[in-house]
């Protein structure tokens, strides 16, 4: 959900930009290391510690054998990614190891990880512990959050009165959200359309069914939808969302395609070169 | 065919082809995409056909949006230089049309004031277009339907609809390809698997694929697996 955290914990574990994670949302989560482990942390702060060493996120650590890596609750932001050197190994479903409750699939039976699950990984540090992400990278999920949306899809189907709503309103995360869309309550978007012809979602699109309460599709959206799109929140300020919780106010400013462009092939290229 | 391709986002393009679904149109979608596939590799990382569009999500690493909007018209013009003999292939899927294991069967027949067998004939004469594949992995969009048998979804959808069900939504057509929530009209149950997560193809349809529903008896429903109906 927060890929720019993802990132993160991947390369101070020294490992490749998509290599598997864990990603904790909120906390309650303790992990004992079986044999010496070079971890990583990135995200939200969950309060975490290393036995009852209290550890900071956007760092990599040495775990020993029977340590315990504990990650509390939320102190800024609301996910936390756990890398290990070498990257978790799990089986791998259309190549890929994310799990997907809903169609049972990835992750260690095609469920969120419980008590007892093992965790294998390769285990053999490729970057010294004390790794840490320069403070110029890191955010604070505490600030107003502002999304930057391209227009596209059926953008130009919604009239003038509701492109000042999106731009003027102040909209509010509900707790109907999770990985598959991000339920926006606020002023209503009314469309010249009452739908399209089912099409397909790509990651971040703000949809606004019949009732105008904008969602924004994420990781776990469907494949195909029937409700008009007004465009893509860009992906970096995606990162920024997935660390709001329900609750948290929110405005919309547009971007241009070209400089959204540019950022993010930025991130690719200094996460991937 | 003409294209319009328009960039969503930083990494991903919608290319609309055409703006009403058309059997022709859906044969045109399913070619262009499997060419996309084949031609740009590794250069896509989504290829997500339906009725009238096709999503393209790539790697800004490995390719940029002009060349890559260059590449799909020609890919979308030799098509249109060597339209195929054979319009997609033919799915044949057996389907046991009973209400033992249709719980709609017998009533959507009584309101449409046709016999079972009439309802049954209209639905499995025809060949269908795959025209999308989505809500679940393995299901696939199918139409049209013949506008006597056409009826839309129940109010209320079913919370558990029997793997393999049969269904009729409007003018559209479709199997469940595991237990799942459903508000389509049931009129059969097929017994050919749909979904293989582990399989490659993980299912069998592809848009712009051609499909028959061929009836099979109740002894050949059981000795394929078939059950009767659990809801």
């Amino acid at each position: 959900m927060d890929e720019h955290a993802y990132c993160w914990a991947n390369r101070l574990a020294g490992n490749a930009m998509d290599a598997p994670v864990v990603e904790i949302s909120i906390g309650q989560a303790c992990f004992e290391a079986q044999t010496d482990q070079l971890v990583a942390l990135a995200g939200a702060d969950l309060d975490a510690r290393i036995d009852d060493q209290p550890c900071q996120p956007w760092q990599s650590y040495r775990l020993r054998a029977g340590q315990r890596l504990r990650l509390q609750r939320p102190l800024n932001g609301l996910r936390a990614y756990l890398a290990v050197a070498g990257g978790f190994a799990a089986p791998r479903a259309f190549d890929s190891v994310a799990c997907v409750p809903r169609d049972r699939l990835g992750g260690i039976d095609g469920g969120p990880l419980k008590a007892g699950d093992l965790l294998p990984s390769p285990g053999c540090p490729s970057s010294p512990p004390g790794r840490r992400t320069p403070p110029r990278f890191i955010p604070d999920y505490r600030t107003p959050l502002r999304l930057r949306i391209i227009p596209g899809y059926q953008f130009a189907e919604f009239g003038e009165a509701a492109r000042r709503a999106l731009l003027e309103s102040e909209y509010r995360i509900t707790h109907k959200s999770d990985r598959m869309g991000c339920r926006l309550q606020g002023t209503p978007l009314p469309c010249t359309l009452p739908g399209v012809i089912s099409e397909g979602i790509a990651l971040g699109a703000i949809q606004i069914p019949p009732d105008g309460q904008p969602i924004i599709l994420l990781r776990d959206r469907q494949t195909l939808g029937g409700y008009p799109k007004l465009g893509c929140v860009c992906r970096r300020d995606l990162s920024a969302l997935a660390q709001r919780p329900p609750g948290t106010p929110l405005r919309f400013e547009l971007i241009e395609l070209g400089q959204a462009s540019q950022e993010w092939l930025a991130l690719e290229r200094f996460f991937r070169e | 065919m003409r294209l319009l391709i328009e960039p969503v986002s930083e990494t991903t393009l919608m290319i609309y082809l055409g703006e009403r679904i058309d059997p022709g149109l859906a044969s045109a979608i399913g070619e262009l995409s499997g060419r996309l596939r084949q031609q740009l590799g590794r250069r896509l990382l989504e290829v997500v056909p339906s009725y009238t569009s096709i999503l393209v999500e790539y790697d800004p690493l490995r390719c940029d949006v002009e060349r890559l909007r260059a590449q799909i018209s020609a890919l979308a013009e030799q098509i249109d230089a060597n339209i195929p003999q054979q319009p997609g292939r033919l799915i044949e899927l057996p389907v046991y049309y009973h209400p033992e294991v249709a719980p709609d069967l017998e009533p959507l027949a009584g309101r449409l004031g046709i016999s079972i067998d009439n309802l049954i004939a209209r639905h499995s004469d025809p060949e269908y277009r795959v025209f999308a594949i989505g809500f679940a992995p393995g299901f696939a969009f199918l139409g049209e339907v013949d506008e006597q048998i056409a009826y839309p979804r129940h109010a209320t959808p079913r919370a558990r609809v029997m793997a393999g069900s049969v269904g009729i939504a409007d003018r559209q057509t479709g199997v469940y390809p595991a237990d799942l929530p459903g508000g389509w009209q049931i009129i059969g149950n097929s017994p050919f698997p749909l979904y293989r997560p582990g399989h490659s193809p993980a299912t069998p349809f592809s848009v712009g694929d051609r499909v028959r529903f061929r009836p099979i008896d109740r002894e050949r429903y059981r000795r394929a697996g078939g059950r009767p109906w659990h809801g």
